[in-house]
């Protein structure tokens, strides 16, 4: 961003007076730079929450299954014990142990409430199985299972955790995706400002020229403008954006997906990066348009 | 200074000027006449870059101008002040940083005595907020000349800077240019106006270019 440091400078507002006010124009690239910004608060919330996501599952996908005893009550009790036995005799099982009845609770208490008489219930015994890195052999130890505890089924999470891993990684390309679609409207719409802004000052340039402006300056005194005017825009946009992000509820509140989106810990300060990206574009497509005019402009 | 070689320079495939060869001195004071549409204009123009020559060559302050780079075209401009009949501004911006603009443009301090100086010396000094839209024609023309020589140009170049002026403003306007080319500086006025020619005659030696038949023809006696 250090071309961004010389527009610092005091003695550049002789130049900034060069190119007269623009009115509406002015107005709208400011307008169409907040609005991308706050849009691309958005679209950096949704990447990085569902990246979190998508982390947190496949972590868990990598890390824990659950083995669940559907066996007759007076079964229960030996086919839990022979399922521990085969469990911990794995490789790949780091450990595993039956969840208790207050565990089992917390469990179900979501859906249920807290006062559901869990004890009068015919519920399965859980055992939670955590591996090691190297996991195990998922298909040998369903085997092993059904012989040594044929009420025993065993749940590595595979199947419904894979699609969601996928989807949560779906929506964090399509964040991205978002922001660099941003990135190239604004990119489009400061241009088209940009060569509006320098078509209307035809006679500018001219003078300009007369009095022995390099294009370099000429472009300069646009190129400014515009950057200044998008970095502006953006800093409101984002802010803005960020706020709006800040006041989303807090996932603790009624659970579910939508509700963990927003920024946690660091990730806050992804926003400022926003404002000099959008300058960065700004820069960048105000000069393009203002060498390119300028040169059929000879 | 300015030296033209078997220039030519037309469009459409016709000539507009033709078999151009001559060569103006350092200080030299010059009046460029010929009828409406001669092509006045047109010379001028090459003579500041605005227009390439379509054959021969065009050495401005020893530079050849075939080719030139547009960077190196600005850096000529600096040494030439140009002064148009319609005399073009920043509507925007007041007359004072209108004639200050040169210096804007090419990165110098703008030393307000100095400005000051030079706007009495073009009787502009009561105008210095004024936009241009607020001057008079012989205003605007002052301006135009004070903005043309603020950068101390080695050549100065008038196109019809009496055309919208009466003919005291005339008189100013050609008694301003003849002290500028007693300062040094090489002159170009185009005119058709031979009253003006004439009263110069007194005051400055200078020589007559006339564009007739698409050719330049050195009039040759000195007014």
């Amino acid at each position: 961003m250090a071309f961004l440091l010389p527009f610092l400078k005091i003695d550049k507002a002789v130049q900034d007076r060069i190119v007269p006010p623009s009115g509406y124009t002015a107005q709208l690239t400011v307008l169409t730079s907040a609005a991308m910004a706050f849009l691309a608060v958005f679209a950096l919330t949704l990447s990085l929450a569902t990246g979190r996501l998508a982390d947190r599952w496949g972590d868990e996908l990598a890390r824990s299954s659950t083995v669940r005893i559907s066996a007759p009550l007076s079964q229960v009790a030996a086919q839990t014990k022979a399922a521990l036995a085969v469990l911990t005799t794995t490789p790949g099982v780091r450990d595993a142990r039956a969840l208790s009845v207050d565990e089992q609770r917390a469990l179900l208490e979501p859906w249920f409430g807290p006062s559901l008489p869990i004890e009068s219930l015919p519920l399965p015994v859980l055992i939670e199985v955590l591996e090691t890195d190297e996991g195990y052999d998922a298909e040998g130890l369903r085997l092993r299972l059904a012989g040594e505890a044929p009420g025993a089924v065993l749940d590595d999470h595979t199947r419904w955790r894979r699609p969601l891993i996928a989807a949560a990684s779906r929506l964090r390309l399509l964040g991205l995706l978002c922001l660099i679609l941003i990135g190239g409207v604004t990119a489009a719409m400061i241009t088209l400002a940009a060569n509006a802004a320098l078509s209307a000052n035809g006679q500018v340039i001219r003078v300009l020229r007369l009095v022995g402006a390099k294009d370099d300056y000429i472009a300069s005194a646009f190129v400014r403008q515009f950057t200044l005017r998008g970095f502006s825009g953006a800093t409101f946009g984002a802010v803005l954006g960020t706020v709006a992000v800040a006041l989303l509820p807090r996932a603790q509140t009624t659970g579910g997906f939508l509700t963990g989106l927003g920024f946690q810990g660091i990730e806050w300060l992804w926003p400022c990066v926003i404002p000099p990206f959008a300058a960065a574009v700004a820069y960048g497509a105000t000069r393009f348009a203002a060498k390119q005019t300028l040169k059929r402009l000879m | 200074m300015i030296e033209f070689n078997n220039v030519a320079y037309g469009y459409g495939g016709q000539d507009l000027l033709t078999e151009m060869t001559l060569s103006l001195a350092p200080g030299s004071f010059h009046f460029l006449t010929g009828p409406s549409g001669a092509g006045k204009t047109t010379f001028l123009k090459l003579c500041y870059c605005e227009l390439q020559a379509t054959a021969g060559r065009v050495h401005l302050l020893g530079q050849d101008t075939r080719d030139i780079a547009r960077d190196q075209v600005a850096d000529l401009r600096r040494k030439i002040g140009v002064v148009h009949q319609d005399c073009r501004f920043l509507d925007h911006l007041s007359v004072a940083e209108n004639i200050a603009l040169p210096l804007a443009v090419a990165g110098k301090s703008r030393d307000d005595t100095n400005l000051n100086e030079l706007m009495s010396w073009v009787g502009l000094a009561e105008r210095a907020d004024a936009l241009p839209a607020e001057l008079s024609g012989g205003e605007r023309q002052r301006a135009a000349l004070a903005r043309a020589v603020i950068m101390s140009p080695d050549v100065i170049i008038a196109d019809e800077p009496t055309g919208n002026v009466d003919w005291d403003m005339s008189l100013r306007l050609l008694q301003l240019l003849v002290e500028l080319n007693h300062m040094g500086k090489t002159v170009i006025i185009a005119t058709h106006d031979m009253h003006l020619i004439r009263q110069a005659k007194s005051h400055v030696q200078a020589r007559v270019l006339r564009i007739a038949n698409r050719r330049i023809l050195q009039a040759g006696a000195d007014l």
